[in-house]
């Protein structure tokens, strides 16, 4: 029984309901991630390979501030820089945190063919097992965002967990606890949406930027992961955010209606031959007829 | 092949001789690429469908079904292309294919007497080899896809989707082919597991079934005696 059962609802003698009674409980967490006052400095790139364990490795210089390409199987966190030339000609730097968004409606768990090798907490986490996983890759193809990466050394896929071992302990995630700025927010999905919206207003009514936005896809159902954008109609320039992200229709089919489909089809195979040996049973030899070199 | 006839103290039940139909090479070389082909079937079952994950544990768990799956494809490739080398004449449709194909309804209701004589295999068994050949071909290049996703750079990701989608379709048919394969060598066509095993059948059998192979085999034997 979990805590959250044993809250108090009546009270005897009391003068009054009971204290929080009339309160629910938003289970939905949210990491905000305010692009607008992010300043690069790469502190949730490190308090993310602290808390999770990993060394620091040689990365591949390709003439930006960016740490690396992508994220790695042991680099969850990277901040993407774009240099974005706006319409005016002008330039504008973009960075943007990079990790899991732990959507609402998982990819990479639709395509996961291994027993519990991805899970979604109620709190809205996707987390990987690693225990459980057979290493076969199927969530990339399942992932809009490009995010699943394999490790070759122990051929498990590893991502971003939302450090759902410290949320799970009432902590924030280590790269919220890292940012000197505040751009990064963590909370319930409301909180954070709410938050998010009134930054983007603020944008756009103090701020001159026109487009500002909260992007919380509805392709994958919403995000745990959300962004506030100084132009939310184009996430493309901040580094491939898709614009209208969705698991991919070929995934859906192959996981949905293509297994009943093929199911049956083996089924009905299994049982056509079953029936057929039922109504016509095995072939006769013909009856050798008078030596004349099986002329029948 | 070898076409010898011979005389085996070995019977059935069958009365006279007894020919060779299949070499001790390709009854080698069926079993092996069962053999293969098998451990792709069960561990793909697994990988398909989570009623059927349990399959996996058969032969070591996910992980390491996961790990030997395109292994175990790459060497039944190399095992299906041995076999086309050994039977690719044999399999070539014929005119006498045609005519069996046009009369197949009374082959599926057992009404052999009035089928068209057929070769060395009929136009079903030579569908079977055909549907099994294009089939791991297209189940080998889909499969490098999924063997390693993360070689497909994402700008490239239709072509993930390209590889599941294919290999699924290639490996439901291999499946379809194989049900029917395994119902028609084991239960339908008595004698045609046994010639698979030790490689050799009654000439009652052979003249029941392959006619023209019997006559040419036969004929070829006593043109030699």
């Amino acid at each position: 029984m979990s805590q959250a059962t044993l809250a108090i609802k009546k009270i005897s003698g009391h003068p009054g309901p009971a204290p929080g009674a009339d309160v629910e409980r938003d289970y939905q967490v949210a990491k905000l991630i305010d692009t607008t006052t992010c300043i690069g400095c790469k502190a949730c790139e490190v308090a993310c390979l602290e808390w999770n364990g990993y060394t620091f490795t040689e990365t591949t210089f390709d003439n930006s501030y960016q740490t690396m390409p992508s994220t790695a199987w042991n680099y969850w966190n990277l901040i993407k820089f774009n240099e974005h030339e706006r319409e005016d000609g002008t330039l504008q730097l973009l960075m943007r945190k990079d990790q899991c968004m732990h959507c609402a409606d998982p990819g990479c768990l639709m395509a996961c063919p291994a027993d519990g090798a991805i899970v979604q907490y109620t709190n809205g986490i996707v987390d990987f097992q690693q225990q459980n996983c057979i290493g076969c890759g199927y969530c990339v193809s399942g992932c809009p965002f490009d995010i699943p990466k394999f490790n070759p050394t122990t051929k498990k896929m590893f991502k971003c967990t939302l450090c759902s071992d410290r949320v799970s302990q009432g902590l924030e995630p280590a790269c919220i606890k890292s940012c000197p700025t505040g751009c990064l927010h963590f909370g319930s999905k409301e909180d954070m949406t709410y938050l998010a919206e009134s930054r983007a207003k603020q944008l756009r009514e103090n701020f001159g930027f026109e487009k500002a936005g909260v992007y919380d896809p509805a392709g994958v159902g919403g995000t745990g992961v959300i962004y506030v954008l100084h132009d939310v109609t184009d996430p493309e320039a901040y580094g491939g955010l898709p614009k209208d992200p969705h698991i991919p229709w070929v995934v859906r089919f192959w996981k949905g209606p293509a297994k009943w489909i093929g199911n049956l089809a083996m089924l009905f195979g299994v049982l056509g031959v079953t029936l057929h040996y039922f109504r016509y049973g095995p072939k006769e030899i013909h009856p050798p007829k008078n030596g004349d070199g099986g002329k029948p | 092949m070898s076409t010898r006839v011979i005389s085996s103290p070995r019977t059935t039940g069958e009365p006279g001789e007894r020919i060779l139909r299949y070499s001790l090479a390709e009854r080698i070389h069926h079993w092996v690429g069962f053999l293969f082909y098998f451990y792709c079937l069960i561990t793909g079952l697994a990988f398909w469908s989570p009623y059927m994950y349990w399959l996996a544990a058969l032969v070591g768990g996910g992980p390491t079904a996961r790990f030997w799956h395109p292994w175990f494809g790459v060497a039944f490739t190399i095992s299906m292309f041995w076999m086309y080398a050994m039977w690719d004449r044999d399999m070539r449709i014929t005119d006498a294919d045609r005519r069996w194909k046009a009369a197949i309804k009374s082959y599926i209701e057992n009404d052999d007497q009035n089928l068209p004589p057929e070769g060395r295999f009929n136009y079903g068994q030579k569908l079977f080899f055909w549907v099994m050949f294009y089939g791991i071909i297209l189940l080998l290049i889909s499969g490098i896809g999924l063997w390693f996703v993360e070689g497909i750079p994402s700008s490239l990701r239709w072509l993930r989707y390209l590889s599941v989608t294919v290999h699924v379709i290639a490996a439901l048919a291999t499946i379809g082919a194989f049900i029917i394969h395994v119902y028609m060598g084991t239960a339908m066509v008595r004698g045609g597991f046994t010639s698979i095993i030790r490689g050799e059948v009654s000439t009652a059998w052979a003249k029941t079934h392959h006619r023209l192979w019997y006559e040419q085999v036969t004929r070829r034997q006593s043109a030699g005696r």
